[in-house]
Order: structure tokens, then C-alpha cells, then sequence
């Protein structure tokens, strides 16, 4: 097996969700980790619609694999600006490519604070090899 | 309806191992001859006629030949070792069956008066009392038709209980981690919200997560779902801290009861202090799971809640009036009953399964059965330990988890290691559950097995692991010995096939 990746550009959040933050939008996705761990996802439902509030905890959306189910949190808070439709029925492009094509939501912050709450890629490494 | 979907023209769909029963149909065969009917023909509505409805046309041999055959591609307990965690695939007895069979049991219609169904509902009464008495409970009712449909009825009480006291407020239920995937499909199904609680480095609720949120959110916890032993195999060891800092921040305590086999004649969850559980017919009672159905789930509550569980409920209408006498029985709904969950009184044939089962046993042998449950899940647990990891290494209750990670056979899955126990003759432990464990698989052997068939199983993990080393391929590509090869998962889950009659050329969708 391939090892896993960990850009260093990225924040992390304990429930394996990474963030790319540009100025004041934020792309949301799952980690490498995550990704390995669900092994092939199939299927790809969101909970938001672009347009709503969401807060720092909340479910964004719901990915399954042939292992299990699991809800996507928002680490952050922020409005939804988009959702990644092009996975629906492509959904393995989450395997292939988490970081890049495999985003799930795009949000504008409302609060930058939770960002501090978050892993850096070391971190975060050490985080995943542990468990 | 029939739904059909058209597979894609790249990939060429597998000849059948045995054709459908329609395929085998030949106009105007006949299987069975009716006699020539002696009463006047009454005419059916004609708005139940209909033309399109094929009908297969076989001989009984054919019909008898083609069940056969399926259900020689299936694997079954009377078969082969299953030892599919937390679903206590135990031996069913044949004289469950026997007893099942009897006429006034199996021919007795469900709308037959009460007065003329005495014997079947004092063996429902009996039931109630024996399962109450198992667990601790004051009360049982038989109706749920199966584990999630009692899990459901359990939580409609809780539910009931705090608004019955005016305590609206109570809108979210606790459920740690490694929960049954249906307890938080239950609670959402009841209308409550979930609260996931994590577990400790011992695989047991973490107290500390537990009683900060009893803390911060006490007054909105209507109350808490835990399975005891866990999905883990692990006897709660805070239960009682558990069950008392709930019940102080005003919840219930629901048990999911499908690993009781752990526990009969041991533990009494009703006298540990909780308000409410659901029993597994068709696990620990034996009753038929699986392909042979249907389920039955019992739910079992305290003095608190009796007055509200799913009726009807069999009870003592009136007290015989001389020693050798019977009692009358008859079917009342509890006071505050959350109402009925389905039609009559739940699965009956199930209910005289289990009945005889608890019957044939007795009390110290339904304890022998726990006994032997929990001796063979450590047994084959101590075996293994040198070859896989355990990732809870103590003493387990009725199951245990496993780790499917082997070094220097980093390519390798629990899946394969499952597909290839297929190759042996085994059923494969349940895989990837609980979630908490990477490459889970849990083990459950039952009570049912002897010695030599648990040997056997730990010799094939054994000769597995070498094999995940050496020949990693030939797990990778396994099964190789079963009706069919490895199964491609992710087109399964992607691309439906909904298909109960062959798609014929240039029918109409």
C-alpha cells in the first residue's frame, strides 16, 4: 500500500476532515486517511445547499463506502458557497485524489476561530499513525 | 413492479449457477393436480384479474430440485461453522421445529376467540414470565417482530414516560460509539437526536465524556442506548456508574439485549438498573435467523414503563377457581400502551421456538449456554492472540474483535482474510464492524460448537496468516472454492440490479 499523504498546506480536524483555507473562502474535504480507512466510496450526499449558514460541528455531508457509512462535519463556520456535484456517480474520485477533485464543499468563513482549533499536516500525521 | 436495468455492454454477465424458475417454465405443465371442485364456483372480482401475471409452470420435481440446488449454494448453520459476531448464529434446535409443527400451534388462525386459544396463550404468558425472569424485568411484551422493531418500541416508551410526566424538554438520547448501527437509526426513527459518546482506551464508555455531558445537557437527555457486553465483546465495567449518572441526570437506560448470550443466568440487566431492553429471539433464543425467519424481539421494562409497552400483551383475566384448574388468559393493552407495531400478536411460531428452547434447558442449563458462550469466545481468543492482534486484550464476553492487520502482509484485508475462511468451509466473522476497530472482524463462535470445530477454525486463521505472507494473491483473489468468485462490491453498491423475472427481448419497461 502507498503511504498516505499529508500536505503540509492543509489544517486537519480529529473527525479527518481537511480545509484549505485562500483568503476568506475555505475548501473542505476527507483526509487520505480517512479516504484509505472507508476504502471504495459510493455514494455522496450533501446536507447543505450553497447559500446556508452552517456552524463549527455541523454536517455538511454524508459519504458511504463499501465498509460504512459516515457524516462529514464543518469544522468551521461559514456560508456554503458550493458543493462538489461532478462526485455523484464518481465518487471513487475521492480515493484517487482527496485533495485535489475529491473536495466536497466550498465555504465563505464567518468566524476564522475554529481554524486555530485545527491540526497542522505534522500533527495531524502523528494523530493518524497512532490509532 | 418489475425493475429492470440494462448492464453495460463492456461487461458480460456470468452464466447462472441454476436458472431462474422462470426460465425452467414450460406452458402448460402442471405440478399439482386440484380436484375436481365439489362446490359452485364463486366468481373472483374482477378487478383482481389480471393477464400479465406470469406464473411459472414446473413438476414438483422441478420445483423441488431448484430450491434444492439454491439452497446448496448458501452456507447455513446446519452446514458449516458461522461464528458471525453479534449475531449468535447458534445451532436451532429440530425440536423447536417439532414443537412448532404441532397443529394447534401452527394451524391455529390468529383471529381464533381467545377462549378457544387458551393453550398457545398460556405459552405466550409463560414466555413473558420466563424472559422477565431472565433479565429482571416486571414486565414483557411479545409483540415487536424483530431486534430493531423492539428497539424502536423501547424508545417510543421512553419517549412516552417523559411526556406522560409533563417533561417535554428531553429530546436527545446518549449512544456511545460502538453501538449496533441500529440504535442510532432507532433514535432517529423516534424523533430524538443523537449524542455519540466515545469510548475509552478500554474499549468501555469514557466516563469522563459521559458525565460532562450529563453535566452540560443533562435536562434535554431523555436517555441513554448501550448494548451489554459491547459490540467489542467487553462487559461494561462502569456499568453501574454508567446506568447512575444517566438515571441522575433524569434518563432511562435502554439495553440492547442482542448479546445476551452472554449473560442468561449471570447478570439480570433489570437488576443492574435498567429501565428497559430488547431481547433477540433469534439469537440467543434460538429461533431460526436469518433466510428461515421471521425474527422476534421481545422488549422487557420496569415497573416504570410496563404501563406503556406495545400490546397486546397476554394477561390473567380471571384466577382459576380450583388447584388443577387453568387460569383463563386473554390479550389487554397495557394502560399507556405506545399501541400496537403489528398486526395480531407478534411472530407466534417464534414465540413457541424459544419457548421450548428455554423449556428443554431449564435454569441452570440457560445459565451452562451463557457459560459455554463466553468459555469458547475466550478459548479461541487466547488461541489467536500469537498470530493476530487483539486489540482489547482481556477477558471477553460471548465475542471478540480482531484486528486484521498482519505484519509483512501489509496488503492484506480483513476482507480477504474473510474470503478465503469461505475457501474452508467457514462462514466469515463479521467484517469492518464495530467501526471503532480498523479492519474489525468479531468473532462469535456460540455455545453450539464443539472443541474440535473451534480447533479446526484457529488452525484456518492460522494457516491463513502464513498464507497472507507468502501468498498474499491467493487471499486477494479468494474465494476460489465457493459457487461464486470474489464479488466486485463497489458495482454492487453503484449499479443496482433490480430484477425478479428475466428481462425479456423487447418488453415493454
Amino acid at each position: 500500500m502507498a503511504a498516505l499523504n499529508y500536505p503540509s498546506d492543509l489544517k486537519y480536524a480529529k473527525s479527518d476532515e481537511w480545509v484549505r483555507v485562500e483568503g476568506d473562502i475555505a475548501t473542505l474535504g476527507i483526509s487520505d486517511y480517512a479516504q484509505d480507512a472507508l476504502n471504495d466510496l459510493t455514494y455522496v450526499e450533501y446536507a447543505v445547499e450553497p447559500g446556508a449558514k452552517v456552524a463549527a460541528g455541523d454536517a455538511v455531508a454524508e459519504v458511504e463506502s463499501v465498509k460504512a457509512s459516515s457524516e462529514i462535519y464543518s469544522p468551521i463556520a461559514g456560508e456554503i458557497l458550493a458543493v462538489n456535484e461532478a462526485l455523484k456517480g464518481e465518487e471513487d474520485t475521492i480515493n484517487a485524489d482527496p485533495y485535489g477533485k475529491g473536495w466536497l464543499v466550498k465555504l465563505r468563513l464567518s468566524d476564522a476561530s475554529g481554524l486555530a482549533e485545527l491540526m497542522d499536516a505534522a500533527a495531524y500525521q502523528t494523530y493518524c499513525e497512532s490509532r | 413492479m418489475t425493475l429492470r436495468m440494462t448492464m453495460p455492454e463492456q461487461v458480460a454477465t456470468p452464466e447462472p449457477l441454476e436458472p431462474l424458475i422462470y426460465e425452467l417454465s414450460v406452458p402448460g405443465r402442471v405440478g399439482v393436480n386440484l380436484p375436481v371442485c365439489d362446490v359452485p364456483a364463486a366468481p373472483l372480482p374482477a378487478d383482481l384479474l389480471r393477464d400479465d401475471l406470469k406464473l411459472p409452470e414446473v413438476s414438483e420435481l422441478q420445483v423441488v430440485r431448484h430450491y434444492l440446488k439454491l439452497s446448496q449454494l448458501n452456507h447455513a448453520i446446519d452446514k458449516g461453522f458461522y461464528p458471525l459476531g453479534s449475531c449468535t448464529m447458534k445451532y436451532n434446535p429440530k425440536l423447536n421445529e417439532d414443537m412448532a409443527r404441532l397443529p394447534g400451534f401452527a394451524a391455529l388462525h390468529p383471529l381464533h376467540d381467545t377462549e378457544g386459544a387458551q393453550g398457545a396463550l398460556a405459552l405466550m404468558y409463560e414466555l413473558q414470565r420466563w424472559l422477565g425472569e431472565i433479565s429482571g424485568f416486571e414486565a414483557v411484551s411479545l409483540a415487536p417482530a424483530a431486534g430493531a422493531q423492539g428497539e424502536f418500541a423501547g424508545i417510543l416508551m421512553i419517549r412516552r414516560y417523559h411526556l406522560d410526566r409533563g417533561d417535554t424538554q428531553r429530546t436527545k438520547i446518549l449512544v456511545p460509539n460502538s453501538a449496533h448501527g441500529t440504535n442510532p437509526a432507532t433514535v432517529t426513527m423516534a424523533g430524538f437526536e443523537v449524542v455519540e459518546l466515545p469510548s475509552d482506551e478500554r474499549g468501555d464508555v469514557d466516563m469522563n465524556a459521559l458525565k460532562q455531558v450529563c453535566r452540560e445537557q443533562g435536562s434535554s437527555i431523555a436517555g441513554m442506548m448501550i448494548t451489554v457486553p459491547s459490540t467489542l465483546g467487553l462487559f461494561e465495567e462502569h456499568i453501574l456508574d454508567v446506568i447512575e449518572t444517566v438515571h441522575n441526570a433524569g434518563g432511562l437506560m435502554y439495553m440492547d439485549g442482542a448479546n445476551m448470550n452472554a449473560l442468561m443466568g449471570i447478570v439480570k440487566p433489570g437488576e443492574l438498573g435498567f429501565d428497559v431492553m430488547h431481547y433477540n429471539l433469534h439469537k440467543t433464543f434460538s429461533t431460526p435467523h436469518g433466510g428461515g425467519g421471521p425474527g422476534s424481539g421481545p422488549v422487557g421494562v420496569n415497573a416504570k414503563l410496563k404501563p406503556f409497552l406495545p400490546g397486546p400483551v397476554v394477561d390473567i383475566l380471571e384466577e382459576a377457581s380450583e388447584p388443577d384448574e387453568s387460569p383463563l388468559y386473554g390479550f389487554v393493552m397495557p394502560s399507556k400502551s405506545i399501541g400496537r407495531l403489528k398486526a395480531f400478536q407478534g411472530n407466534f411460531g417464534m414465540h413457541v421456538r424459544a419457548y421450548a428452547y428455554i423449556r428443554i434447558y431449564g435454569d441452570s442449563g440457560i445459565r451452562d449456554v451463557s457459560r459455554h458462550a463466553v468459555l469458547n469466545a475466550n478459548y479461541v481468543r487466547a488461541r489467536l492472540m500469537d498470530t493476530y492482534k487483539i486489540p482489547y486484550p482481556r477477558y471477553c464476553g460471548h465475542e471478540f474483535v480482531i484486528e486484521a492487520r498482519l505484519d509483512g502482509a501489509e496488503s492484506i484485508h480483513a476482507l480477504d482474510i474473510s474470503k478465503r475462511l469461505m475457501d474452508y468451509g467457514i462462514h466469515p466473522p463479521t467484517n469492518y464492524f464495530p467501526l471503532i476497530v480498523p479492519e474489525a472482524l468479531l468473532i462469535e463462535p456460540t455455545e453450539t460448537e464443539t472443541k474440535e470445530t473451534l480447533d479446526e477454525f484457529i488452525d484456518v486463521m492460522k494457516k491463513i496468516a502464513v498464507e497472507a505472507r507468502q501468498t498474499p494473491e491467493l487471499l486477494h483473489t479468494a474465494p476460489h472454492h465457493a459457487p461464486v468468485k470474489r464479488l466486485d462490491e463497489v458495482r454492487a453498491a453503484k449499479q443496482l440490479v433490480l430484477c425478479c423475472a428475466p428481462a425479456l427481448p423487447g418488453a415493454a419497461d
